[in-house]
């Protein structure tokens, strides 16, 4: 380790009202090092690397940037000291080029309408340099989600930078967009740039990094360098306890057809089309898994199962009666569970107590509401049942579900899905934002449900998932199923490709 | 306070006395930051009458205690209170379901007049049936009138923010025009309309006050909204459509339809209350009916934090403060717009401190 460290971060602290994000924080990065921060949704990664990019200030704390203190009050300050970040979410105007993107912001309109050619060359002479295939007169909005990524990349390197953090960057890129985003970290190291790069994927951090920083609840555990340490001592740091990454599956065939997805269609509530023509069987005592970029109508296709959206053609058949364009009571009353997709919009009600939040469809049934009104004792007791089967960690049952973890609330939400008997299981992002404990624990009880015979259609983005639990797996794009694969880890080069869209050159696989 | 807080914590050891102390010291909160809202705003209104050099603290006593002189004067207050207690506790509901009813005006108007046009029309009726009547009219035309600003909302998505309001106009001028016009009494020299008939009127509680029953219907109607909300069926769909109509949608709700409940409820409770204008105090009814209830209910529902059953005592304390500024007016040379901006800066503390109380609620 160098006398003086390219980037040192002293004991950090920062609050929001009463959470606290950063809990001391110290960390040291060295030029010219790939620097992993490795660590659950929550841990205080990105809200670290907001400070050091000048977003967020910190409330105690030092940040030394090439041996002399640091204390920026906006983006353009750390802009200005050749540090970049690339956002989870692009910071991009979608209507305009690539090139009109760069120069937003920047200098006199004067001087940058008569530069464009030169900034145009500028972008071309990086994008060569790096293969980006980044072009300068392109729309951002016709852009993929990958290309849109390596947009913002060239961004920062075209503004000049030493330091680079990428936040999350792989969540929205598929298998090969992944490499291909691995290889240019190495391409920037060795023209002396310095990288951090965020994430929560072990095998990413592994394969890249230099050295590997873990976070969790506000501090640094460990940094440790990558060839000093393997992905279950990772694992463990990162929840503070060891991890089973396998999960034994009982092989069964499965039963009769549960539900039947014929040739549907419908549209986003922006009125493009979302679902073009999805077809597809879940049989009882089988896990069917949905895998796809976000964005490919997932969501739209898991909100017209349920009855959210509009169905514009094509039916939904459940135990042999037509669902389709049903509304959501009556849906839910055919033994029809949806574990969604957005937890907070959908899933609960965040001020409501857990008992509130474990009635919330059948508020008006028997036995927990009897001559129209809440029968208290009886949904006290359901609820107290549930946080113990599924281990909900909770004060009682009274308490505001929004004082839980992430985790906890999504257990609860898995509990009540399952407490009502369902034939049929809808699940859209399993184990979206919660950490490594829990999600084990409501992938154990998935496979459960699917041994004892119910039917689970499982929508993720997260291959691991996937792989973890489903017994085959469909490939969605463009609100097309481009094809199917068994879970097969060997089989990840094509399922990328079909993630990709391309269905007709599995050829090109590896 | 927090040393006191310390010494019950280690007292209390078992599980239950906890979750009883902690419910205690939600309730405290709850019950404690409208009475500092108010001590704050009686303050703040103290100092502004000391600096317009009248002596403060005499004037805010006058206006608090003042018109508690005898049972007549207690009993106006009541009568005060009546419109606003059932204002306020049905404007609750509509708040917890995050319907803005800004129209109780206009819905108090309407069920005068609906009130009124049964009052009159009707003879020979015993006063068991003839009263009753009366007021099941105002409540039935209030919970229409808001019904259609409902309606506008779920079928159109109009906001009822804007179409309450003008609403309010539109019952306003109606009750102008038929009180001048179509049931203007001939034989009186201002437009007022006819009397109601003796066994329309709303039953006095005691005999030579103006005090009627409205002010007991008030208050089991706001505990019954108060039982509603919280226990029933119905009143858990109209918070979780208040809180999140996402969740809603998807447990099977019909948020429209809990959307025109909540409406037409707090639409009822106003009309009702414009029913008892008419048939409990003026007789008659006029184009001045209500001086602003319906906008200072409210404040009401604001003060008792969306709880139908502390809208009981904030309602109380609203018209208080309203007969006490009458007392000012007659026996001091306070201004009348001092004492209407010491009202305004007591419905500010009141937002003010139900955002404080939201903070203390997280923490604790």
């Amino acid at each position: 380790m160098s006398t003086k460290p390219f980037l040192r971060i002293d004991n950090i602290r920062k609050r929001f009202g009463p959470i606290i994000a950063s809990d001391g924080v110290s960390l040291e990065i060295e030029e010219g090092e790939i620097h992993s921060l490795l660590g659950e949704n929550g841990a205080g990664k990105s809200v670290l690397m907001s400070m050091i990019c000048g977003m967020v200030r910190p409330d105690e704390g030092d940040i030394v940037y090439k041996g002399q203190s640091v204390r920026f009050t906006s983006p353009r300050d750390a802009i200005r000291e050749r540090i970049g970040m690339v956002h989870q979410h692009f910071m991009l105007v979608p209507n305009l080029t690539v090139a009109e993107n760069y120069i937003l912001g920047q200098g006199s309109a004067l001087s940058v309408i008569s530069n464009m050619t030169t900034v145009h060359r500028k972008i071309r002479a990086l994008s060569e340099r790096y293969a980006l295939d980044v072009r300068p007169e392109a729309i951002v909005e016709d852009l993929s989600v990958g290309e849109q990524q390596r947009v913002e990349i060239l961004k920062v390197l075209f503004h000049g930078i030493d330091l680079l953090i990428l936040d999350e960057p792989t969540a929205v890129l598929t298998p090969q967009e992944t490499d291909r985003l691995l290889s240019l970290m190495g391409d920037l190291v060795k023209d002396g740039k310095t990288v951090v790069f965020i994430s929560h994927k072990l095998d990413e951090v592994m394969r890249v990094s230099n050295r590997i920083s873990v976070m969790r609840d506000g501090r640094v555990v460990n940094t440790v360098k990558v060839g000093e340490t393997n992905a279950r001592e990772l694992a463990r740091m990162m929840v503070g306890r060891d991890v089973r990454m396998e999960l034994p599956r009982s092989p069964k065939p499965p039963g009769r057809i549960v539900l039947s997805v014929e040739n549907l269609t419908c549209r986003a509530e922006t009125g493009l089309p979302a679902v073009r023509g999805v077809s597809l069987d879940v049989r009882a005592g089988e896990i069917v898994g949905i895998a796809g970029v976000s964005g490919n109508g997932q969501t739209e296709l898991s909100l017209a199962l349920s009855g959210l959206l509009p169905v514009d053609s094509g039916r939904v058949i459940l135990n042999g009666n037509d669902i389709t364009g049903h509304d959501p009571a009556k849906i839910n009353a055919r033994r029809f569970s949806h574990i969604p997709e957005d937890r907070h919009k959908h899933g609960i009600v965040l001020p409501l107590s857990l008992s509130e939040n474990t009635i919330l469809q059948r508020y008006n049934q028997k036995p927990f509401a009897t001559g129209g009104m809440l029968n208290r004792r009886v949904i006290g007791e359901h609820t107290r049942d549930l946080i113990k089967r599924f281990r909900v960690r909770s004060r009682d049952e009274n308490q505001p579900i929004a004082a839980l973890s992430g985790g906890n609330q999504q257990k609860l939400v898995v509990a009540r899905e399952l407490a009502r008997d369902p034939d049929f299981i809808l699940v859209n992002q399993l184990a979206r934002g919660i950490d490594i404990g829990a999600m084990e624990f409501v992938m154990e009880e998935m496979l459960r449900q699917r041994d004892s015979g119910r039917a689970i259609l499982l929508i993720s983005t997260e291959l691991e998932e996937l792989f973890a639990i489903c017994d085959r797996i469909l490939v969605m794009f463009h609100g097309e199923i481009l094809g199917e694969l068994p879970p097969d880890r060997a089989r990840l080069d094509e399922l990328g490709l079909l993630m990709a869209g391309n269905k007709d050159q599995p050829a090109l696989a590896g | 306070m927090a040393e006191i807080n310390q010494g019950v914590r280690e007292t209390v050891n078992s599980q239950a006395a906890q979750a009883f102390y902690r419910t205690l010291s939600q309730a405290a909160i709850s019950a404690l930051t409208p009475i500092a809202a108010v001590l704050v705003a009686l303050a703040f209104g103290a100092l502004l009458l000391w600096l317009n050099g009248f002596n403060g603290s005499d004037v805010v006593t006058v206006m608090v205690f003042g018109s508690f002189q005898d049972m007549r004067s207690v009993g106006e207050i009541l009568l005060k209170a009546t419109p606003l207690i059932l204002i306020g506790a049905g404007l609750c509901v509509a708040f917890r379901c995050s319907i803005w009813n800004i129209g109780a005006e206009g819905q108090l108007y309407v069920g005068a007049i609906a009130a009124t046009l049964v009052g009159t029309s009707i003879d020979g009726l015993s006063v068991w049936v003839h009263a009753p009547l009366v007021m099941l009219a105002g409540a039935l035309a209030g919970a229409a009138w808001a019904g259609i600003a409902g309606y506008l909302k779920v079928r159109f998505q109009a906001s009822e923010i804007v179409t309450t309001i003008m609403l309010n106009y539109i019952a306003l001028i109606l009750t102008s025009y038929l009180v001048t016009g179509p049931m203007r009494d001939a034989s009186a020299a201002y437009p007022q309309s006819a009397r109601l008939v003796r066994e329309a009127w709303t039953p006095r509680l005691v005999t030579d006050l103006r005090l009627h029953i409205g002010i007991l219907v008030a208050v089991v109607l706001a505990v019954g909204l108060y039982i509603f909300l919280r226990r029933s069926s119905r009143g858990f769909a109209l918070r979780v459509v208040g809180l999140n109509p996402h969740a809603a949608r998807y447990a099977g709700m019909n948020v429209a339809r809990n959307v025109m409940i909540a409406m037409c409820i707090s639409g009822a409770m106003a009309g009702l209350a414009g029913a008892f204008e008419v048939a409990g105090v003026t007789r008659r009814l006029y184009q001045n009916i209500s001086p602003g209830y319906g906008f200072e209910g409210i404040a009401v529902a604001l003060l008792a934090g969306n709880n139908p059953l502390a809208a009981i005592l904030s309602g109380g304390l609203f018209a208080t403060l309203r007969s006490g500024s009458e007392v000012l007016q007659i026996t001091s040379q306070v201004p009348q717009v001092l004492v209407l901006v010491i009202q305004g800066i007591v419905i500010l503390s009141v937002v003010a401190f139900a955002k404080l109380r939201d903070i203390l609620r997280t923490v604790a």
